[in-house]
């Protein structure tokens, strides 16, 4: 994916578009994937310019917030907030990452994995 | 933009997609972009943590003077391994001193796998005393550059003074089989460790 730099480079405090919070609402992994529908595409036009972004990466496919902040040039924590809300708003929809407990549930995502592995 | 091809718009989302992750770790320039750009279906994308360096530990860095704020970049891959289920690798920071964003990195991933460069095993020492010190299932794959010096494994054990318990392989991070081997190994070794530690909670008998 090639986007142009963003024009305004380091003059913008990297805060400046989540109105200086640094704490998300929420803590998101960085490996979480987030779906966003075509109504909250269109919804997020009135969300802000990097909102609106992050939805319409997320349309088509189920993106990271990693890569979402890479796609997006954003700091991984601006992104986390800017996602946190979303969230909060119905503007996404979080999917979770590896469980993290329970021995069999635990088991089954190693064994998928590794299963995925094995056919690359 | 790449938006997805109409074929992929139009089968609808699962309901539910899991994600997880491996990491790869080890010092700079040992080729971890390198072994993630061989089995990733993407480019590797970097994505940029921005830290103020004088405010680390501090509460409020507004009220520590020259402070400066400095960017963190960690590169990962992407491997879709079905519609519900999505594994990334996460390239650590080459530099050490950023520790904080390794513990960010590894919180939930299925393991690591430390890379190591032959030629500058001294390099190794940093990431494997963090990883001994981190509830983290973790494998050694030593990187077999052209013209490196071959060692035999055991040696760079020895040298390196890795536990016998964590399994130790050779790789060309260039080379996709390679690679997935040790991406293999990393889940194998995963479920062993967590097989073991459930063994151990619930006695037999």
């Amino acid at each position: 994916m090639t986007q142009p730099h963003d024009p305004r480079g380091n003059l913008v405090r990297p805060y400046a578009v989540t109105r200086g919070r640094t704490e998300p609402s929420r803590d998101i992994p960085i490996e979480a994937v987030l779906l966003a529908s075509p109504a909250a595409v269109q919804e997020s036009r009135f969300a802000g310019h990097d909102k609106y972004r992050i939805a319409a990466l997320c349309e088509p496919k189920a993106l990271s917030l990693a890569e979402l902040a890479a796609h997006t040039r954003l700091p991984l924590g601006v992104t986390r907030v800017l996602v946190a809300d979303m969230v909060a708003d119905g503007l996404l929809q979080l999917h979770s990452a590896a469980p993290k407990t329970g021995f069999t549930e635990r088991m089954d995502l190693l064994g998928r994995v590794l299963g995925g592995l094995r056919k690359l | 933009m790449d938006f997805a091809s109409s074929e992929e718009r139009t089968r609808p989302h699962p309901a539910e997609i899991t994600s997880a992750k491996i990491v790869v770790a080890g010092g700079f320039g040992v080729g971890k972009t390198t072994l993630v750009g061989a089995v990733s279906e993407i480019e590797p994308l970097t994505t940029e943590a921005v830290m103020t360096v004088a405010g680390q530990g501090i509460d409020d860095a507004s009220k520590v003077p020259g402070k400066e704020s400095t960017t963190v970049a960690m590169d990962f891959g992407r491997i879709t391994m079905a519609d519900d289920l999505i594994l990334y690798l996460f390239g650590t920071p080459g530099q050490t001193r950023f520790w904080f964003m390794w513990d960010e990195l590894i919180r939930g991933a299925v393991g690591a796998a430390v890379l190591v460069d032959t030629r500058r095993l001294t390099d190794a020492f940093a990431p494997l005393d963090y990883f001994e010190n981190r509830h983290l299932p973790y494998l050694v794959a030593v990187n077999c550059f052209d013209g490196a010096p071959r060692y035999e494994p055991e040696e760079v054990r020895e040298a390196l003074a890795i536990p016998a318990r964590v399994p130790l392989v050779m790789c060309d991070a260039r080379h996709r089989d390679s690679v997935k081997t040790v991406l293999i190994s990393v889940v194998e070794h995963a479920m062993a460790t967590l097989v073991a530690e459930h063994e151990r909670a619930t006695p037999v008998g």
